[in-house]
């Protein structure tokens, strides 16, 4: 099995995978500009991540850990409950959290307030709650940390969890295919004629612990493409390489509806035919569902399930902090 | 660059010069994300932007605070959008009376280099790369003729804007999609010079008003400037 990364990495290895040759090479993202050709199109997503858990009690004073899925249109939060302890317990291992009804209050050090508005039918810990806050954002940051892995040797901050190119705060957990995108790498990319463009996609959680909930997973989320970026995408002669899963699913929801901006339930898979996008470049994750369904729609299964193999032998990390994975057709290895 | 609808984040925005800013970028139309130590002061003055039909949103830190850092990047993100132009105006003179160097603490000089030069290079590492992969962006620090020149009892100060210049000529050489101007904005009638010379006389001295216009001019033609330029305001154009 492969193991994940437990501390950020100076020099990630790049897992290159090329389709068309079914190739691979096993290479460094230092050297990720190799690949990329002049005309080529790189898009980033530019959300930052926000303090997305929130120690909490509730009404009754039972501890729960609030931890914010995704913000609705109408500046509600969609938010999981989990049960008492600390981020060293994995999610599946903690209790469960306290049943909450419509109205109940949750409180953050005693003060800053939310109320609970809504009880999933999917999941009892599966919620909607309302901020009961005139400097909503300023009450986050102070009393918020980022979403924590318990496979983790110290627990992340909020600058261990940003890209380096990180604005508005939509991501409730890190867009983390592009955390090893330092500027000089960037530069090279453009120096040997690639292109950069930025959208911004509110990542949500990856997994909540909850069996129900993980398999409803991807909720929908918000997005937005500039249309520079629209522009930038339909006019590219060259390929358009997705930094992320969730450009891919931002791309293709507009691609496939014309919007720009708005909140997408598109869920890409094998049977999906990838109309704006072309490569990817992303994590090494576990191979459950969601994430190698998405890659299927890049690279055929068999030959996704052999280069897993290699990067297990050959000791590739994986997780939030772990390798980086390039599967782009044409790749020149 | 037109300001008009433009994001602005100006630190130190509550009082002198930075809240004079705030005000002259407001009517012109920029949407400002305004951030001081003091709530109250700086509340009054995102109230009073409001109350004249601009837009100005208060947020209170402290920029010598690592913590606070992504609190104050993040949540302009999430109120103004895009910072499509950042002003590094917060600073702090240190212990007052201003001290010689050998009576300076050695905990002063961090303190002072905490808020006048870290703060400024963790907001601007915080924001800048989103600049520029967006191509654009402009980080203005506000600098002082005490960078330039050596003032007995300025130590700490000086030498914290002379060390902020200079990073801002390096981020301009480093990432030549933003634009990184410092400024010196001459000595004017404000409480920061009040605290360092209590007996000057406030006619020999420019009213912030006045530079901020300068300054806003400035920010308007910055594009035409070369990169990582050092300028003094009483050379602008008012």
């Amino acid at each position: 099995m492969m193991q994940p990364a437990v501390a950020p990495q100076e020099d990630p290895r790049l897992l290159v995978l090329d389709p068309q040759a079914a190739r691979w090479k096993d290479t460094r993202m230092r050297d990720l500009a190799d690949h990329v050709r002049e005309g080529d199109l790189l898009v980033l997503n530019d959300a930052a991540t926000l303090p997305a858990s929130l120690a909490a009690r509730t009404g009754s004073g039972d501890e729960t850990e609030v931890r914010l899925l995704a913000r609705r249109p109408d500046g509600r939060w969609r938010a999981v409950l989990l049960g008492a302890g600390d981020w060293r317990i994995p999610t599946e291992n903690r209790p469960a959290p306290p049943r909450v009804a419509i109205g109940e209050p949750l409180l953050f050090h005693d003060r800053f307030l939310a109320i609970v508005t809504e009880v999933s039918s999917l999941s009892p810990r599966l919620v909607t709650v309302k901020f009961e806050s005139t400097a909503f954002w300023r009450e986050l940051y102070r009393h918020a940390r980022p979403v924590q892995y318990s496979y983790l040797r110290d627990a992340l901050e909020l600058w261990d969890v940003q890209t380096p190119y990180a604005s508005r705060p939509w991501a409730v957990e890190a867009p983390s295919a592009g955390r090893p995108l330092r500027w000089p790498l960037l530069a090279e990319v453009k120096a040997r004629g690639g292109r950069l463009a930025t959208l911004t996609h509110a990542a949500g959680l990856s997994s909540t612990g909850d069996p129900a909930i993980d398999a409803a997973l991807p909720f929908p989320e918000a997005y937005e493409v500039p249309r520079e970026t629209a522009e930038a995408v339909s006019a590219t002669k060259g390929r358009v390489i997705a930094v992320g899963t969730t450009v891919v699913r931002a791309l293709e929801s507009w691609a496939a509806t014309g919007i720009l901006a708005g909140e997408t339930d598109l869920r890409i898979g094998p049977e999906t035919k990838l109309r704006a996008v072309d490569g990817l470049l992303t994590g090494l994750h576990e191979p459950h569902a969601s994430h190698f369904g998405l890659l299927q729609a890049f690279a055929p299964r068999p030959f996704l399930e052999r280069a897993y193999a290699h990067a297990e032998s050959a000791g590739y990390l994986w997780h939030e902090l772990g390798d980086s994975n390039l599967i782009l057709p044409g790749a020149g290895i | 660059m037109d300001v008009r609808g433009r994001g602005v984040l100006i630190t130190g925005a509550s009082r002198g010069l930075g809240a004079a800013l705030a005000r002259e970028l407001a009517k012109r139309g920029a949407r400002l994300f305004l951030v001081a130590r003091g709530a109250g002061e700086l509340e009054r003055v995102a109230e009073e932007i409001r109350a004249a039909g601009g837009e100005a949103h208060a947020f209170a830190a402290d920029v010598g605070d690592k913590r606070a850092v992504h609190a104050i990047a993040g949540a302009a993100g999430a109120t103004i959008g895009a910072v499509d132009v950042l002003v590094h105006d917060a600073s702090t003179l240190g212990r007052t009376p201003l001290a010689t160097l050998l009576d300076t603490e050695c905990e002063d000089l961090e303190r002072v280099l905490a808020v006048n030069l870290v703060g400024p290079f963790r907001l601007t590492k915080a924001i800048a790369g989103s600049m520029a992969v967006r191509g654009g962006g402009l980080v203005i620090a506000i600098s002082s003729d005490a960078a330039t020149s050596a003032y007995p009892t300025w130590g700490a100060y000086g030498v914290s804007k002379a060390a902020l210049d200079h990073l801002q000529k390096i981020w301009a050489e480093e990432l030549p999609e933003v634009r990184f101007v410092s400024v010196d904005p001459g000595e004017m009638d404000t409480r920061m010079h009040a605290d360092a010379i209590p007996d000057a006389d406030p006619a020999t001295l420019a009213r912030p008003e006045e530079v901020a216009g300068r300054i806003a001019n400035l920010i308007e033609r910055a594009g035409s400037l070369p990169n990582g330029t050092r300028v003094i305001a009483a050379e602008q154009a008012s």
